[in-house]
């Protein structure tokens, strides 16, 4: 009898850290794109875990929660522990999709025609209200494909994971990181389970990004031709 | 309420410099496109920054560089209806008169006003081009502007419905006081709607002057140009005492430019020119380029024998011409061209 647990930790952890990073991400691409200097140096310290192999955002995200740092003996005590926690597991899975949500989100940010938000100053509205009511219903489309690509970076996460929370079965332990302990156990039958399962969850995801994308592009169509 | 506009931005290579002070009337830009017109309203409304100069509406200092005065454009109070008129795409009718005005009292009677009733639950893409220009201007009227400012309005609009919104827009300036900015490349739509124009060119102003006088006696050639001079060429004085129109190729009898000034261009309107008697010396032999069948009149794109710029004649219907490629003299009747020192 197969354990399932891998798969409903895989999903909580995606599912937590996509929730972080839409918000995270989306008020990061707002900030960075309101920046008129300097913007360079923040989008790349921004999009950094992007290109960094996972292991190092592990590395980083050991040193600043791990037993010796200040900042993550003071989440201990406020009741938060990183290590060898599935929590942690978010936190890892977070950090490594946040760039694609935050760049992906800032990409449609960017297609928001720069003179509805003129006309919104104009008309006295606040800058958070021109994001909140002009900004991010106009750029749906692509939020949505931001958080739909950051789930599926966080449901793949592997590297900074088992830095981070360890490979604890039934705790800690992803689909991931259990197709390589399958591998290393020689338990060939196991991963090939897990591997057609992830496939399956993943292939489900693109699908629906396109049918979303292709649904979007043909109300927007109808939208021109009927001006 | 009195606004001064002394201001300077580069963008690029391109340089913007506006200098002029309205007050009570409608003050048009008049300008070729990418002159900088646009650039103007944006910097006042506060939507673009200018890199030098001074703004004040009022007794308020909009934007002053000295003094590191820059009013966001929200708390400006000046009202800017945009070229497409950039209605939220994502909401209602109502909904965007109300991003102007936080009561939904006070957004009705504006949808009333403007003749929205019905519509008011409708998304902008839904609507015609004269209720989207309406809803604009519903909205920007809803913030309660100090002035109003029109940014090219009827360039999305087909020439159908022109008069209509040009009705419309005149109605507006009137209830703001007669006082408004407009923006255009059309020297019609700013000869119908305003009192002062400023002729823009490259990023600069021109020249400024009153409606009547820009149309009837442009004091620069850019002015004329704008104003509706088909013919203008640079000239140069020669030794013989005569003028050469450098771009038309033809010799003009000298004539004081009206500043005093040594001319720099001459033009003549394509209505000036008169078919020469065949004995008629002060006629100039030319080659018919093109005939142009225009609603009015018959256009004739010709070239001066030994010149080499194309020249526009035009002469009422019915007139017999000569056609296409023939060779016909023509009179320029010489109190009809004017010169300018630039």
């Amino acid at each position: 009898m197969v354990d399932y647990s891998p798969l409903w930790i895989s999903l909580k952890v995606a599912a937590a850290a996509t929730v972080i990073t839409f918000f995270l991400g989306l008020m990061a691409a707002w900030l960075v794109l309101k920046m008129k200097r300097g913007r360079a140096v923040v989008d790349g310290l921004l999009s950094l875990p992007m290109v960094l192999p996972p292991t190092v955002v592990g590395f980083f995200l050991l040193m600043a929660l791990g037993k010796n740092s200040f900042f993550g003996n003071m989440l201990r005590e406020l009741g938060f522990e990183a290590l060898f926690t599935w929590q942690g597991a978010v936190v890892a899975a977070a950090a490594v999709s946040f760039p694609i949500m935050y760049r992906t989100a800032r990409g449609a940010l960017e297609q928001v025609d720069e003179n509805l938000i003129n006309a919104g100053r104009t008309l006295g509205m606040s800058e958070g209200s021109i994001f909140l009511r002009i900004m991010i219903p106009l750029s749906r489309p692509g939020i949505a494909a931001a958080a739909i690509l950051s789930f599926a970076r966080a449901l793949g996460e592997f590297g900074a994971t088992i830095m981070l929370a360890g490979n604890i079965p039934g705790k800690t332990q992803t689909m991931s990181i259990a197709i390589y302990t399958a591998m290393q156990s020689g338990d060939r039958s196991k991963a090939y389970i897990w591997v057609a399962i992830v496939m399956a969850i993943s292939f489900a995801v693109m699908l629906l990004m396109n049918v979303w994308n292709d649904r979007q592009s043909r109300l927007s169509g109808k939208r021109r031709s009927e001006g | 309420m009195k606004l001064t506009v002394n201001i300077e931005k580069k963008c690029g290579d391109f340089s913007l410099k506006a200098d002029f002070i309205t007050d009570g009337e409608v003050f048009g830009l008049l300008g070729a496109s990418g002159c900088g017109k646009s650039l103007t309203l944006k910097c006042i409304a506060g939507v673009e920054k200018p890199d030098r100069g001074r703004i004040c509406l009022g007794e308020t200092v909009l934007f002053d560089s000295d003094e590191k005065i820059n009013i966001p454009a929200r708390k400006r109070n000046v009202g800017y209806l945009f070229q497409d008129y950039a209605l939220f795409p994502n909401m209602t009718v109502l909904q965007n008169i109300m991003c102007a005005c936080k009561s939904e009292d006070k957004a009705r009677e504006f949808v009333h006003r403007f003749y929205l009733s019905g519509k008011e639950n409708l998304k902008p893409a839904a609507l015609s081009g004269g209720e989207k220009q309406r809803t604009a201007i519903a909205r920007m009227l809803a913030a309660e502007p100090e002035l109003v400012m029109f940014d090219e309005p009827f360039s999305a609009v087909d020439s159908s419905l022109k008069a209509g919104l040009e009705r419309e827009i005149r109605k507006v300036i009137k209830s703001c006081g007669g006082q408004a900015l407009l923006v255009s490349h059309s020297r019609d739509e700013v000869h119908r709607l305003t009192d002062r124009i400023a002729v823009m060119e490259q990023g600069r102003i021109d020249v400024i002057q009153e409606k009547k006088s820009l149309f009837e006696n442009p004091l620069t050639a850019a002015a004329a140009r704008l104003s509706g001079w088909e013919n203008i060429s640079p000239v140069e004085a020669k030794e013989d005492g005569t003028l050469m129109a450098s771009q038309w190729g033809i010799s003009l009898p000298t004539c004081r430019c009206q500043n005093k000034g040594r001319a720099a261009f001459a033009a003549i309107r394509a209505d000036s020119f008169e078919i020469a008697e065949d004995d008629d010396k002060e006629g100039i032999t030319c080659i018919v380029g093109e005939i142009i069948d225009e609603i009015h009149r018959t256009g004739v794109e010709f070239i001066p024998a030994g010149g080499k710029g194309l020249m526009t004649a035009s002469f009422p219907k019915g007139q017999p011409l000569p056609a296409a490629g023939q060779e016909f003299r023509l009179r320029i009747p010489q109190d009809k061209i004017k010169y300018f020192d630039r």
